[in-house]
């Protein structure tokens, strides 16, 4: 590891987007971890992973342990962890309320402060949660996964105020629909309204969300913290 | 089971007071004499902001972990909720950080 070799944490980076952006930030040349619940079917050099549920305190320090004892610092974390559930809210058992609030709203809440305390020392970090376009689009059939997000961007910009003293910023993008395993279940009719709702009418794609994230967390951004920022021109 | 020794304090204490020379140092704080066990962490009579606080236990809490290999969470509801707050001077914090490493040592 050498003294500007960034270290970047990723959750949720077993496939999708997280599997992108730990690609990403690999090939341009960071140490990469990453965790999720079930081990990946890929591996990378410059890549760790870690079996960890965002949800389970003792895993997220463990992982946290883990980061601090092999490089001593933590610059950047991804918070992608995410869980949805597409239904309407008189179909919803409570079994999919916890499981979503525990990974979106518990899981992004532990990273977040396991990660400044790590990013604190240095008196350095960038934290990026992942938020969606649904939560100011009011999208029917998602009023969990909404709530949740809307949850996620309130913590985004309280946290952003908390750390900012320490030299850690917090933000957030809400990416549109992206074909990934998240929309999968999603009738097609249902994303193309969606689609027609955006002032830039096509799905997102992973580059998208990578360009925001890029901003946030280049070292120039050190004055831009608190802020939300939607893709395909929803505000 | 084992209680925590003299020795074992008087690791906890130095490593209290080194943290806290070093927060008065990063945050240019200057002390009229070096930290001890009567010195204060809250009040008025404190040299440390709420900030400085939080960032206190916080390397606490790691310098603890690497130190004794033990996952302490000092800013835990029964300190919060506690009449006489542990975190009023810095004897008074290292005496809850050992009574929080006997109680993990007898678990």
């Amino acid at each position: 590891m050498t003294n500007d070799q960034q270290v970047v944490l990723i959750t949720g980076a077993r496939k999708g987007i997280g599997r992108f952006l730990a690609e990403r930030f690999v090939r341009n040349g960071a140490l990469v971890e990453g965790c999720s619940r079930e081990m990946p079917d890929w591996s990378l050099e410059g890549y760790t992973h870690h079996l960890a549920d965002v949800a389970d305190e003792s895993q997220v320090k463990a992982m946290m342990t883990s980061i601090a004892r092999r490089h001593g610092r933590l610059d950047i974390v991804i918070n992608n962890a995410g869980a949805a559930a597409m239904n309407h809210s008189l179909l919803t058992p409570v079994a999919s309320v916890d499981r979503i609030f525990d990974t979106n709203v518990r899981g992004t809440f532990l990273v977040c402060r396991e990660a400044a305390r790590l990013m604190q020392r240095r008196r350095f970090g960038r934290i990026v949660n992942l938020s969606t376009v649904a939560v100011p689009l009011r999208l029917e059939g998602e009023a969990l996964y909404a709530a949740s997000k809307s949850a996620v961007e309130t913590l985004t910009r309280i946290l952003a105020r908390e750390f900012g003293p320490l030299g850690i910023t917090v933000n957030a993008v809400g990416p549109t629909p992206i074909e990934t395993d998240l929309i999968r279940g999603v009738p097609s009719e249902k994303i193309q309204k969606i689609v027609d709702s955006l002032a830039i009418r096509r799905l997102g794609r992973f580059e998208d969300v990578a360009n925001v994230i890029d901003f946030f967390v280049r070292p120039e951004s050190d004055y831009v913290t608190g802020q939300v920022i939607y893709l395909g021109g929803v505000s | 089971m084992t209680t925590l020794s003299i020795a074992d304090r008087n690791a906890i204490l130095a490593l209290v007071t080194a943290s806290l020379r070093d927060l008065y140092e990063q945050n240019g704080i200057t002390a009229d004499s070096e930290p001890d066990e009567g010195t204060y962490l809250i009040g008025r009579r404190a040299l440390l902001d709420s900030l400085g606080l939080v960032t206190l236990i916080v390397d606490l809490e790691q310098k603890i972990e690497e130190t004794f290999d033990v996952a302490l969470t000092l800013a835990n509801e029964r300190a919060m909720s506690q009449k006489n707050s542990p975190f009023l001077t810095v004897g008074s914090l290292v005496d809850y950080i050992c009574s929080l490493m006997n109680e993990q040592r007898s678990a």
